[in-house]
């Protein structure tokens, strides 16, 4: 029962991913990408991350997988961050139609 | 169910495709950014390779070093060669300046960025004066484009010889030996750690790591007396990136000490714990943070100097005792360890920051 439970939330955590990655390599601006990216990133990696906590054989190590989440989700908000204000203050215009 | 047994196995080849692919993009790129964030991402391809390989010490050192600290040096390296773009007026008063050649053999990695230069088509991104220049343009690109196709044929050679030599050594192995490891663990006992990597590192063969320290130590030194440190504009740095820095500056901190700590019987150890400090300085510059005037003096000296004075006190030590160099005396073995790989984290940090900030302060 918890190891489905895990695999279900893996394989949804990898289809963000996989929505994420098309997203970067489709999407027309750096805006949108931005916009791609960090879905895959924080939603991806946040399921991912609970299936594997599922799966751990102690608090800590289920408390150390979430660090990594908590730790990535400040990453991935601040270098969007840096990244989408250096494009507008780079005059990089957002797409539009 | 018998596809399952060979998944292991395609994700061996998938690792082992990308790594060649990265690193042929990488050495082709006319991009030289690109070519940078490709050996970024080849580091951290090579990282999971090690992973697969069950080398936890060599993936983490190989992610810390190879692409994060190497990869911020390589930007830093490709920010000051695209600094001076010089424009239409006669470049002569500041070519030692503007020249990315002359730039090169100050740049700290110049070796990386040399190599990286090789690909590189004649019409760069990187604006030579030469190119700027109106007049000597036709004559400098038709000389540049020969003495790029002279370099390439040789280096073609070098690595056709390199190779012929490689295969000659591989066939010519005797046996496949089986190695130290059986030695290694009968006399863990000994060696006052119980993991592997760590009682090879500073004890059984202590000169090496040693050396490795001074080898550091006169890289810095060697950086230092070729430039002094870049004066950066105070301009403001983004916010986010600030805020990110005070959340992650401690808790780099934190997880060196981890890693120093969890070295004596796991992977970890002073280079890897040392290399996430030597992250924190370059994250803690980048973010506008300066070393107070004051403590650039002898302070900072004294953190770049400790690893390897008190390594080498601490080995030196027994000679005046009669015995070995390097040999600790028993019992004594965990405390002069710990002794020495607290020391060598401060001083690899401190030397991979200021590697980074580049130059005498």
């Amino acid at each position: 029962m918890i190891d489905n439970l895990s695999l279900a939330l893996m394989l949804v955590g990898a289809g963000f991913f996989l929505a994420g990655t098309l997203g970067l390599v489709r999407f027309p601006d750096v805006y949108t990408r931005l916009h791609a990216l960090t879905k895959a990133d924080n939603l991806g990696l946040g399921l991912i991350v609970l299936g594997l906590m599922l799966q751990a054989e102690s608090v800590a190590t289920a408390g150390k997988l979430l660090f990594i989440w908590l730790l990535l989700l400040a990453a991935s908000a601040s270098a969007s961050q840096l990244i989408a204000s250096w494009a507008q203050d780079n005059g990089l215009l957002p797409w539009r139609g | 169910m018998a596809w399952v047994a060979l998944l292991p196995l395609a994700v061996d080849g998938v690792l082992a495709l990308m790594l060649l692919w990265l690193a042929w993009r990488a050495l082709s790129s006319p991009d030289l950014f690109r070519a940078v964030v490709l050996f970024i991402a080849f580091g951290l391809v090579l990282s999971l390779a090690w992973v697969r390989l069950e080398a936890a010490d060599i993936a983490l050192a190989e992610a810390a070093l190879g692409a994060g600290v190497t990869g911020a040096l390589l930007l830093g390296a490709l920010a000051s060669l695209q600094k001076p773009v010089v424009t239409d007026t006669e470049p002569a008063p500041t070519a030692s300046e503007a020249m990315p050649q002359a730039d090169e053999s100050k740049a700290p990695c110049c070796s990386t960025s040399a190599l990286l230069r090789v690909g590189q088509a004649p019409s760069s991104s990187v604006r030579t004066p030469a190119e700027t220049a109106p007049g000597h343009h036709r004559l400098d690109d038709a000389k540049v484009a020969q003495a790029s196709v002279a370099v390439r044929g040789m280096l073609a050679l070098l690595l056709l010889g390199l190779l012929g030599g490689l295969a000659f050594t591989l066939f010519s192995l005797p046996e496949p030996t089986p190695g130290l490891a059986q030695k290694v663990s009968e006399r863990l006992v000994d060696s006052g750690v119980e993991h592997p990597v760590t009682a090879v590192l500073l004890n059984f063969r202590g000169y090496d790591t040693l050396l490795e320290l001074a080898v550091l130590l006169l890289a810095l030194i060697a950086v230092w007396s070729l430039a002094s440190a870049p004066r950066f504009t105070d301009s403001d740095p983004e916010p986010a990136l600030v805020e990110l820095c005070r959340l992650l500056a401690p808790l780099m901190i934190l997880v060196a000490a981890y890693l120093v700590w969890v070295g004596a019987h796991a992977p970890g150890g002073a280079f890897q714990a040392g290399s996430v400090l030597g992250a924190a300085g370059v994250l803690l510059r980048l973010s506008g943070m300066r070393v107070p005037p004051g403590a650039t003096g002898w302070p900072l000296r004294l953190a770049l100097l400790a690893g390897v004075a008190v390594f080498a006190c601490i080995g030196l030590a027994p000679v005046m005792l009669g015995e070995p160099l390097l040999a600790y005396p028993s019992g004594w073995a965990k405390p002069l360890i710990l002794a020495i790989e607290l020391t060598a984290t401060l001083s690899i940090g401190v030397i991979l920051a200021a590697l980074f900030i580049g130059g005498r302060p």
